[in-house]
């Protein structure tokens, strides 16, 4: 089953001047794929992946997510389009620093309101023993090293059973050592959990032992 | 849920910087303590200047104005105008009401009318010993002039029955007694303006509590004063009264005057100069205050813009995680309002007490208001408007830099 489709999806960017960032991206996702884009910097990777993840909506083409297009809808509707269907894991961890690291998790699920406050905790319990930060459940967010923000960062990705975890540089700011729990995890949800995955990354390890390539260059793809 | 939701990351967010979240906060507290304590005070004075006017004052007072600008019976005769006369003297003119006895029965009947006291005025000397004092001697039914103004329970010395009883008796003002030292059951003798002297008994002392009153009036009979001025039991100078319903005065006023033929002045009128004063004061607070929240909300603005500065990557997390433009803004908007009710009925308490503390402070007007102590209201609507002010300046305040955070991309700071 296909989840993510684009079509001759084109980007500019205006400043400094006019350039093409993208240039008619078109490809398919299918579900439980562990996909990795690669390319050198400037090669529009990020941009593409942003681009997937809707929250970049100024482009050319079409982009959909599960049967859905996505192209031109409104920012609310993405908004919740990105809570019911996408994770995100980024480079820099991004916990919200106030929060515990259990609330941290929950906060997507309690915007989506689909299961109630209790279920919910159970679930974010449930993910975090998953992920093996379970320890650090009570902790302030920032107390945790940078390794463990990550598995945090992936808990709350999925905390909502999306579609589509997109990553992007996911062990871009860790070791070798965390990299590794990193891919594992991935590697786990996907083979598991049939857990769809596009990661952005430079690290050729690990994009080697993700189960498809897509390879960019100049904005362009090569299949 | 959503709002709920919301809520609580901004009182987590609000608990993560007591500091900065309290010192906002008191900005709000100082603005609405001074607003409660300055209109408190402020509108105190005022409604003590009104009452101790209004108890003195008759909201309508029908006379019979002296006019000097007449047709003379010349320019009357030569309706062509040929003959103007300027300058005229003023000629002998009656200052009573002709036909005061109808237009006192008339005013009865009126529904709008609380009561009516028909009166006969006129200057004096009063004369005690070597010292002689220009003042009024007011004949009055005292009865329909206590139903006015409540004068039995201004009385310092005797009382009005004292004054029906007698016929030669007279009520003296506190201010006037004091400066001829006379007390209740001494005589004094008066001169009025054609000459004559009479002795009268002074049966009691009042004290209205307005020296411009207390300093020169006395009360006596009606009957007295006719016959002190050797005029006949129809003569009526002037006609006080009382309406129901004080805020109609103007009009009714102007109505009278209009049907009677004579002057009818109504309270405000009497007492523009005051009135200018309550509004002059009210305009003096309103700036102050309204600087002191203006400044307060400036201070609100500054902290949220600061805090959203610093939430930038907190703000891209919620909205990739699927927060919407609007649930960002609820976030912000909530702690500014949060801050706004907290400092609002922190400052409600200050200001409270704040008021308190003013109505221990002794006043000395020097007899001229009957108080001790600085004026104080306390009325609740006050309180109202305060809290209401505070949240509309944090409202605002918090308006604008949470609608900014609203419209932060996401992209923008991910990517940095």
């Amino acid at each position: 089953m296909i989840v993510l489709k684009t079509s001759q999806v084109t980007k500019y960017f205006f400043s400094p001047e006019k350039f093409k960032v993208l240039d008619s991206v078109s490809f398919e996702v299918r579900r439980g794929e562990f996909l990795s884009l690669v390319g050198k910097s400037g090669c529009g990777k990020s941009t593409l992946l942003y681009v997937l993840s809707t929250m970049d909506t100024s482009y050319e083409g079409t982009v959909e997510i599960n049967q859905q297009l996505l192209t031109g809808k409104s920012k609310d509707d993405l908004s919740e389009f990105r809570n019911n269907h996408i994770g995100f894991v980024f480079q820099f961890h991004y916990l919200l620093p106030e929060f515990t690291v259990l609330q941290n998790v929950m906060l997507p699920a309690l915007k989506l309101a689909k299961y109630s406050k209790d279920e919910i905790e159970s679930r974010a319990i449930e993910k975090l023993k998953l992920l093996g930060v379970y320890s650090q459940a009570n902790k302030q967010a920032n107390k945790l090293s940078g390794g463990e923000q990550q598995r945090v960062a992936i808990a709350r990705a999925i905390i909502n059973d999306p579609t589509i975890i997109m990553a992007d540089e996911p062990t871009g700011n860790l070791d070798s050592a965390n990299s590794k729990i990193v891919f594992e995890l991935f590697d786990e949800l996907s083979t598991n959990f049939n857990q769809t995955i596009i990661a952005v990354t430079h690290d050729k390890d690990f994009a080697s032992k993700t189960n498809r390539i897509i390879e960019m260059e100049d904005g362009r793809i090569n299949l | 849920m959503n709002l709920k939701l919301t809520t609580s990351i901004a009182k987590t967010h609000l608990l993560s910087r007591k500091k900065q979240s309290s010192i906002a906060a008191l900005g709000v507290t100082f603005g609405i303590a001074m607003f409660i304590a300055m209109t408190a005070f402020m509108t105190g004075v005022n409604h003590l200047l009104e009452e101790t006017m209004l108890s003195a004052s008759p909201h309508i007072h029908i006379y019979n104005d002296i006019k000097t600008e007449r047709p003379s019976i010349v320019e009357e005769l030569f309706l062509e105008k040929k003959i103007i006369i300027h300058h005229q003297r003023p000629k002998l003119e009656k200052k009573n009401l002709r036909n005061a006895s109808q237009i006192i029965h008339r005013l009865q009947e009126d529904k709008r009318v609380f009561g009516v006291s028909p009166s006969v005025s006129s200057q004096v000397f009063y004369n005690y010993g070597n010292l002689q004092l220009s003042g009024f001697v007011s004949g009055v039914n005292i009865e329909d002039e206590d139903r006015l103004f409540s004068l039995n329970t201004k009385m310092k010395e005797g009382s009005i029955e004292d004054l029906m009883m007698n016929s030669n008796a007279v009520l003296m003002g506190a201010g006037l007694a004091k400066k001829l030292n006379v007390h209740k059951g001494d005589r004094i003798n008066i001169t009025t303006p054609s000459g004559e002297i009479f002795t009268l008994n002074i049966v009691g002392i009042f004290q209205i509590g307005i020296g411009q009153i207390d300093d020169v009036r006395s009360y006596a009979n009606i009957g007295t004063v006719q016959r002190i001025l050797q005029k006949n039991k129809n003569y009526i100078t002037d006609i006080n009264l009382k309406l129901k319903d004080l805020y109609q005065s103007k009009k009714i006023a102007a109505e009278y005057a209009k049907t009677f033929n004579y002057k009818a002045e109504d309270w405000e009128t009497a007492n523009a100069t005051i009135l200018i004063s309550f509004t002059l004061r009210n305009v003096i607070t309103g700036a102050t205050v309204i600087t002191i929240l203006l400044v307060a909300g400036f201070g609100i603005y500054n902290i949220m813009n600061m805090t959203i500065y610093e939430k930038m990557k907190d703000i891209a997390i919620l909205k990739a995680t699927g927060f919407t433009s609007k649930d960002v803004m609820l976030i912000f908007l909530t702690q500014s309002l949060i801050i706004g009710l907290i400092g609002g009925i922190l400052g409600l308490c200050l200001g409270f007490l704040m008021s308190l503390g003013i109505e221990k402070i002794p006043f000395n007007t020097g007899g001229f208001l009957a108080i001790d102590h600085m004026p104080v209201n306390f009325a609740i609507k006050f309180y109202i408007y305060g809290i209401s002010f505070g949240l509309i300046t944090t409202f605002v305040a918090g308006f604008f830099p949470s609608k900014k955070a609203g419209r932060i991309d996401p992209v923008d700071i991910i990517r940095g």
